[in-house]
């Protein structure tokens, strides 16, 4: 996949989501370029009630494009405090700008250390280069 | 066929930044920019689509007539010269084997244009039940096809293409076609479609595609005229409820069964499957096709239950977001009983009931 942005600032998950932190303890999710490149466009996106907590790795949403349902998988534990409210009506903001307006939600994590197993911008830019041929 | 083939535009789609996608055996582009901007295009200016997967079958010789008439369940004997027909191709059974667009080019000569997933399946279909004095002839590979979409398409079109006497294609009637000039040379252009839409569809031989596609953008610059992917052909023939092969029909489906009454000739007959599809009604039908609009959020997708009062009566076989309208629509198939505008339905959506109601489609009218 050709020219995918990947901001150094993020941390990320094998399954192409960021995590950021971004104020009071919380931390922004969302899902990265090269997914949206995947995806296509952005038609549907489901996502959980505040307050509702996961652990690492489990599904908490429901991303669809024109062609494909997808889950969303946290990439790391913790209590969900915002969803993003423009994407009920504008989910091809997703599309538009995964890293910043295309954010999904925010979270407390249970242990902000859980952040360290998580991939820095090269390992992930060489992760999404060995999935694509 | 295991190979992933490629139109005689493939490289001007990779070029041109198309995602593509592997639809029917062939590597087609699915969206060059937005699905929402492309269907945009074909519904407020114009858009174009290169569908040179899809395949032609060339009948003729002196049973061609009777042949096609048997074969297939529109009339064929009224059909004029310069006249295109829908049609389908039906089993005993009165399934679909395929949904096809009929050319009458001559007294005895004839093209069908057929699905790219169906091309081996109707070749083998009508072979088998062809008349003896009649000639079969595949001209998939050697065909391109482009489709010009679109309110503003009339005008492109004339821009380019002019027949020997000076007329233009926007003299076309709906479902007419002829043989026209343009910059790729000669090329036969019908006043047909996929989207809902104005427009027009244009067969030429395949090397010389990309000369008339990209002379069809170059022209369409100030008309806003974009290139359309399948991914947008897909909400815009949803729109206009336009079956698709393999969600709306099948070989177990009837045309009767997906509201394909106008296209089959009942009263007279003579095709394959006409006395299965008529015992069926005789003995009642068991579903029909619906259109449906979502009452919550959600995309009501191929496969998923539909409900009535927490029973589950049929399956969606085609659903999405309608750009349009700014709603989720649906198509499937439920009991004639839950068949009627205004009835309330579920939509099963991993395992949660949306509300939905029957409307009327087309979900959006042609303009």
């Amino acid at each position: 996949m050709s020219d995918c942005t990947i901001p150094e600032h993020n941390r990320y998950s094998r399954d192409d989501e960021w995590v950021r932190e971004s104020e009071g303890g919380l931390y922004a999710v969302g899902i990265t370029d090269y997914a949206q490149q995947r995806l296509g466009d952005v038609v549907f996106v489901e996502l959980p009630e505040p307050g509702t907590k996961f652990d690492a790795g489990q599904a908490f949403g429901v991303i669809e494009s024109v062609k494909a349902v997808s889950d969303l998988c946290i990439p790391i534990g913790g209590e969900v405090i915002e969803i993003n409210p423009s994407l009920e009506d504008t989910p091809e903001t997703i599309n538009e700008d995964c890293y910043e307006a295309g954010w999904l939600v925010t979270l407390r994590p249970n242990h902000p250390a859980e952040l360290e197993t998580l991939m820095d911008a090269a390992a992930y830019a060489s992760h999404i280069a060995d999935r694509s041929d | 066929m295991s190979a992933i083939q490629r139109t005689p535009l493939y490289a001007r789609h990779v070029e041109l930044g198309a995602r593509m996608v592997d639809f029917a055996g062939f590597s087609m582009p699915v969206q060059y920019t937005s699905i929402k901007a492309e269907h945009a295009a074909v519904r407020e200016t114009a858009g174009l689509f290169d569908v040179s997967h899809m395949g032609q079958i060339h009948l003729s010789g002196p049973d061609a007539v009777q042949t096609v008439e048997r074969l297939l369940t529109c009339s064929v004997a009224t059909l004029p010269e310069g006249r295109v027909r829908y049609g389908l191709l039906c089993n005993h059974d009165g399934g679909c084997v395929d949904d096809v667009t009929l050319y009458r080019e001559g007294p005895q000569q004839f093209m069908l244009c057929v699905n790219a997933s169906n091309i081996d399946k109707d070749l083998d279909w009508i072979q088998a039940h062809r008349l003896p004095d009649t000639a079969v002839q595949d001209r998939s590979a050697e065909t391109g096809l482009l489709a010009l979409q679109g309110p503003r398409s009339p005008e492109l079109m004339d821009a380019l293409c002019k027949d020997a006497s000076g007329a233009t294609p926007s003299s076309l009637g709906r479902f007419g076609f002829s043989e026209f000039d343009g910059p790729a040379g000669s090329c036969r252009i019908s006043r047909t479609g996929y989207t809902g839409a104005e427009g027009f569809e244009i067969y030429l031989p395949a090397q010389n595609c990309r000369a008339l596609f990209d002379a069809l953008l170059e022209t369409g610059v100030a008309a806003d005229l974009k290139p359309v992917g399948l991914g947008a052909r897909d909400t815009l023939r949803l729109e206009a409820a336009l079956p698709l092969y393999g969600h709306e029909l099948d070989d177990t489906t009837s045309p009767l069964e997906a509201g394909l009454e106008r296209f089959v000739k009942r009263k007279s007959g003579g095709f394959i499957g006409h006395e299965a599809m008529e015992e069926a009604e005789r003995l009642g039908r068991s579903r029909q096709l619906v259109g449906f609009e979502l009452e919550e959020r959600g995309i009501a997708r191929a496969e998923y239950p539909i409900r009535v009062e927490g029973r589950e009566v049929g399956r969606v076989s085609s659903g999405a977001p309608s750009p349009s309208l700014g709603k989720s629509v649906g198509l499937g198939y439920v009991p004639p009983e839950y068949a009627s505008p205004g009835t309330a339905l579920e939509i099963v959506i991993r395992e949660r009931p949306i509300r939905a109601r029957v409307v009327k489609t087309p979900f959006v009218q042609k303009v």
